[in-house]
């Protein structure tokens, strides 16, 4: 029983934290009841949901009571706020102070401030902020966009200036309209008080001056257009200053009006509407006073003046009376009054003296009276008066205090509005400052993160591409390399292929030259001697430039054949024949044997000598071969044969005489020989240069 | 051409002969007639000096190549 006693009470607590001193009284009497009551499990569980359900019910309904209660409840119970959402409805989070500050905030924006629009921009986050985070209720209040406040504060702003435009505007209205009657009241006023002026001068001017008939009726006559002027002035100052009056009072109503919708800067201009009233009405006032007292001295000068009249209209009927034939005009006729009318006359003007004498008499005694009685009429307008000008001038001073009060009102609260703008604008720029701080350690972080990962991309990126730069240019270098190698290649093939064409070029020329030799040696007829070799043999020099050898050889050509030819085999052989008869003639002769005597032997011999036309010469010369006709017949063998240079040879042998008749021909065989052996010589080469320089397909 | 030298030295000889021999004899004609009244023996001297003449002229030619201190005009 303990135990659930305990338990009870340990529920009320649990659920009423901050529970009345009486609900939690209520609770542990009814825990303590059940306690007492209940004895089985089931009673005790009757008694443990009563208990429960008492602290919650009295929870709950402490909670729709105080706020307070209800947000702490919230706030330290979790699935509180939605029971209790659930039971009373949602918190009631629009009610209460942070509201009333907006509202003032959004309907008192100074007017020429933008910050301070922001300044309300501000504050009213700051504001929702703070109510969400001190009311803690269960609805969360979201905070406005800012576009939403400022167009909401713009739009106040436009109604505010909409209204104040339409209050200044009727002000400025009805001011002038008031101005303008005022004004126009005020030379009213001050038309007439002219025209009393002048009325009153003219008055007196008629009353108090002696002046011929004519003039005295123009001066009445100038009274009575005065006097009509005066009235026509001061109907139509009534009417201006009734008007002005209306047109005053309309400006107050419209000023109370303006007052009424109470917009703070309509202000000033309603200030200034009620000073210029007040001034207005002080001006409106003075006149009019100024216009009562010409009135009243009008009045006295009237009053004198009818008086002076009636006296003068007595007169005038005593006059009458006693003289009935004198006019009215009495002043102009002195001329044609006779005696009894003029003895009459200063009868009546003795009794009248007496009558005035005494009527003076009476007067001064009853002088003291009369002013006393004045004095106290006097005294009785003079308080009257007094007291009127003591209430206008109360009044016009009470405005005035007012309206300086006003004045000062105003001023206090514009700085005030400065003081408030001033803290404002220092909370704002403190907030600035603040964001502005952590957006630059914002920046510098951000800056520092991107500046890295930038730089890593971009190295990343450019040993990329240092890599494919190097790879290319390896490429290309190899490309090139190759390239080059292959030029080079080709053309070194091409060189050599040049050179080898040029040699081949030059062996050809050579070769050429040499056949031109050789058929030059070939041009040798019968009798004359072939052509100049020279030429040939100049082609043949100039086609072998580089070959020391050919060049050798050409130049080896002999003088003789480049000069003037050679003789072909043929004619030298034909030579040898008519040679050799000769020379067998000439056999025996020589240095020692030379007489006629030996030329006639030598003859006989000749003639009587038969040896072999032709005969094979032996491979080697004995001395008994050396003879002149076996020779010779070697030689014709060899010529045969067509070896001119054994032939030569043998011919060589010969001597005395004979050989010198043979001599030219042995020259010329020799030249022959000479020349053919370089010819060949040099065909031989050119042969082989070509062969070498020849290439197989 | 050497070969043709003999030729025209005989030439020469020849002439040479033909022409002293007839001058021998026209000198001996001339002198046989002027002087010796008509012998033969001038003719014939004279003749015979000019055959001598020709033959010693002509074997002079013929050996002048031989003959050291003599320059060789022809060849």
């Amino acid at each position: 029983m303990l135990r659930v006693c305990l338990r009870g009470v340990k529920a009320t607590a649990r659920v009423g934290l901050c529970s009345t001193v009486s609900c939690h009284v209520g609770v542990s009497l009814l825990s303590s009841v059940t306690c007492s009551l209940a004895q089985g499990a089931a009673e005790m569980v009757v008694a443990g949901l009563l208990t429960v359900s008492g602290g919650v019910g009295g929870t709950i309904l402490y909670a729709k009571w105080d706020h307070k209660f209800r947000a702490a409840v919230e706030k330290n119970v979790p699935y509180s706020e939605w029971l209790l959402g659930l039971a009373l409805g949602p918190a009631p989070q629009d009610t209460g102070l942070p509201i009333k500050k907006r509202v003032s905030v959004c309907l008192y924006p100074p007017e020429d401030c933008k910050e301070c629009n922001d300044h309300t921009v501000a504050m009213e986050p700051t504001a929702v902020l703070q109510k969400t985070d001190s009311a803690g209720t269960a609805e969360p209040l979201t905070e406005r966009p800012v576009e939403e406040v400022a167009a909401r504060l713009a739009q106040q702003d436009q109604e505010e200036n909409n209204v104040v435009a339409s209050v200044s505007a009727s002000l400025e209205d009805s001011l002038a309209s008031s101005a303008q009657a005022t004004l126009q009241a005020i030379g009213a006023q001050e038309a007439a008080l002219q025209a009393i002026g002048q009325h009153t001068h003219k008055l007196k001017e008629a009353m108090e001056a002696e002046a011929p008939s004519e003039e005295k009726s123009t001066q009445w006559k100038d009274l009575e257009t005065a006097l009509a002027d005066r009235t026509t002035s001061m109907n139509v100052a009534k009417t201006a200053l009734l008007k002005a009056n209306e047109a005053l009072d309309s400006l107050k109503s419209v000023i109370d009006k303006s007052k009424g919708l109470k917009v703070a800067a309509a202000r000033p201009l309603i200030l200034a509407a009620e000073e210029n009233l007040h001034k207005m009405v002080v001006d409106l006032d003075k006149v009019v006073s100024k216009v009562q007292s010409a009135e009243s001295e009008a009045k006295i000068v009237a009053q004198y003046s009818e008086l002076v009249n009636e006296a003068k209209q007595q007169f005038h009927r005593e006059v009458s009376s006693l003289t009935p034939e004198i006019q009215a005009n009495w002043k102009g006729l002195t001329g044609k009054l006779s005696t009894d009318d003029l003895n009459a006359l200063i009868a009546h003007a003795h009794r009248r003296i007496d009558k005035l004498n005494r009527e003076l008499a009476e007067q001064r005694v009853r002088e003291q009276i009369h002013i006393d009685a004045a004095l106290e009429q006097q005294k009785l307008e003079d308080q009257k008066a007094l007291e009127k000008a003591v209430g206008t001038a109360l009044q016009h001073v009470k405005e005035e205090a007012r309206l300086e009060q006003e004045k000062k009102l105003a001023e206090l609260r514009e700085v005030i509005e400065a003081e408030m703008r001033t803290q404002l604008r220092r909370q704002a720029a403190a907030h600035t400052d603040h964001v502005r701080d952590v957006l630059k350690v914002q920046e510098q972080e951000l800056k520092a993160e991107a500046e890295q990962v930038l730089s890593s991309k971009m190295l990343e990126q450019e040993t990329r591409y240092r890599q494919l730069t190097q790879e290319q240019l390896d490429n290309f270098t190899l490309d090139m390399n190759a390239a080059y190698a292959r030029l080079k290649g080709v053309e070194e093939a091409i060189d050599s292929h040049v050179e080898a064409e040029e040699e081949a070029r030059k062996a050809h020329q050579l070769w050429l030259s040499v056949e031109a030799l050789n058929y030059t040696l070939k041009t040798a007829s019968a009798e004359s001697p072939s052509m100049p070799l020279e030429d040939a043999a100049e082609a043949v020099r100039a086609s072998c430039v580089d070959s020391d050898f050919a060049l050798a050889l050409a130049s080896a050509l002999p003088e003789k054949s480049l000069k003037r030819g050679v003789y072909s085999e043929a004619s030298l052989r034909a030579r040898f024949y008519s040679m050799r008869s000769l020379a067998r003639r000439v056999a025996l002769i020589d240095e020692s044997h030379n007489t006629l005597y030996q030329y006639f032997l030598s003859y006989i011999q000749a003639a009587l000598l038969f040896e072999s036309q032709q005969e094979a010469p032996p491979t080697q010369l004995h001395s008994e071969d050396l003879d002149a006709f076996k020779l010779l017949s070697y030689a014709s063998y060899c010529l045969e044969h067509g070896d001119l240079e054994l032939a030569a040879k043998l011919v060589n042998q010969l001597r005395g005489e004979a050989r010198r008749v043979v001599e030219d021909w042995l020259t010329e065989a020799r030249l022959t020989l000479e020349t053919r052996q370089v010819a060949s010589l040099l065909s031989a080469y050119a042969n082989a240069v070509g062969l070498g320089t020849t290439q197989a397909p | 051409m050497s070969e043709k030298e003999l030729g025209k030295k005989w030439d020469r000889c020849l002439a040479d002969g033909v022409t002293k021999l007839g001058t021998g004899l026209g000198l001996g004609i001339v002198f046989s007639v002027l002087f010796f009244k008509r012998r033969t023996w001038p003719i014939t001297l004279f003749s015979g000096a000019g055959l001598g003449m020709a033959y010693a002229n002509c074997q002079n030619d013929l050996r002048s190549h031989y003959l050291l201190h003599r320059s060789e005009k022809e060849q």
